[in-house]
């Protein structure tokens, strides 16, 4: 399977990414300038986290309008598998390619630290090897967590199965304690309807290996590579 | 050369931590008469051209594409000659 890794100016979880994918899953895996627009090639897209363009005027809105973000929204459309962690994420919001935006977290702090959030579907690509209701402890890292959406947009999304990830205690229950930026009904992951772009909060590639506090996060890559038949 | 404003605010009914901080804030200082706060943003562009009408029309677009994100927030504008 081959990956390509977003570095926009500004990045600074793509090499964290290309590692995991590269040593600890040993696939193929290139990174793919934001200037570029050629993506063709890759089976998985990924937006990694970081403060693209620093972040100014809203996190994500002046990375949505780089040269490579037609080529992702074209991979997209296609079907291919794209996913934004924490400030990829964003980008993916504020690109339209996920429904919702985000906000600064309630508590106006900048908070980093491990989380539990809770699958909440395993009819994903990125979910398919996990457990409903299974809890992965996860970190985040994060001064804009709190997504936001339409009430009647998220009744949409649940009816299709589009909420991924909630925030939860670590026996998986979604309470509001748990819940650390005061995001929409505790959401930590959403996709899109047909389930081939994902966007999340906390950082898998940061929970993929047992020396680095949890390895929960390899759920998210081997349900990847089993989807794609690896 | 024209001058644009462009104010940016969270919509009604969205929660705006800042504006709730600043609220709190205001109130222990004693000005209790503060009943809510919103934050926003504001900013000045220079345009060039003085068809007031087409000026407008590509704020309001250049709004709607990028200064305001529409999920989240409203927007006004001022246009001057």
């Amino acid at each position: 399977m081959r990956f390509g890794v977003v570095v926009f100016p500004g990045s600074n979880c793509d090499h964290d990414c290309h590692y995991v994918i590269g040593s600890v899953l040993g696939q193929d895996v290139d990174y793919v300038w934001h200037g570029s627009t050629d993506v063709a090639g890759f089976d998985c897209l990924v937006l990694p986290g970081g403060f693209a363009y620093g972040d100014y005027l809203r996190t994500g809105a002046v990375a949505r309008f780089s040269p490579v973000m037609k080529a992702v929204e074209k991979h997209a459309a296609a079907g291919g598998l794209v996913i934004g962690i924490c400030n990829g994420f964003q980008i993916l919001l504020e690109a339209g390619l996920l429904p919702g935006a985000i906000m600064r977290n309630v508590g106006l702090k900048f908070i980093c630290r491990f989380v539990d959030v809770r699958v909440e579907t395993t009819s994903t690509p990125w979910t398919s090897a996990a457990s409903q209701g299974q809890v992965l402890r996860i970190p985040i890292a994060h001064n804009e967590g709190n997504y936001q959406v339409p009430p009647e947009v998220l009744e949409e999304m649940k009816r299709k199965g589009q909420v991924v990830f909630r925030y939860c205690s670590p026996e998986g229950s979604v309470l509001p304690e748990f819940n650390p930026n005061g995001a929409t009904e505790s959401i930590a992951g959403v996709c899109n309807a047909e389930g081939n772009v994902l966007g999340m909060m906390p950082h898998p590639e940061r929970a993929s290996e047992a020396e680095l506090g949890s390895a929960d996060g390899m759920v998210i890559w081997k349900s990847l590579l089993a989807h794609c038949g690896v | 050369m024209a001058r644009a404003k462009v104010y940016i605010t969270l919509k009604e009914g969205i929660l705006d931590p800042q504006g709730k901080t600043v609220l709190r804030a205001l109130k222990s200082l004693g000005y209790d008469e503060v009943g809510d706060v919103r934050v926003g943003k504001y900013m000045v562009l220079e345009l060039d051209g003085d068809d007031k009408a087409r000026l407008e029309e590509r704020l309001g677009e250049m709004t709607e594409q990028l200064l305001a994100n529409p999920i989240i927030e409203d927007y006004q504008m001022e246009v001057e000659i």
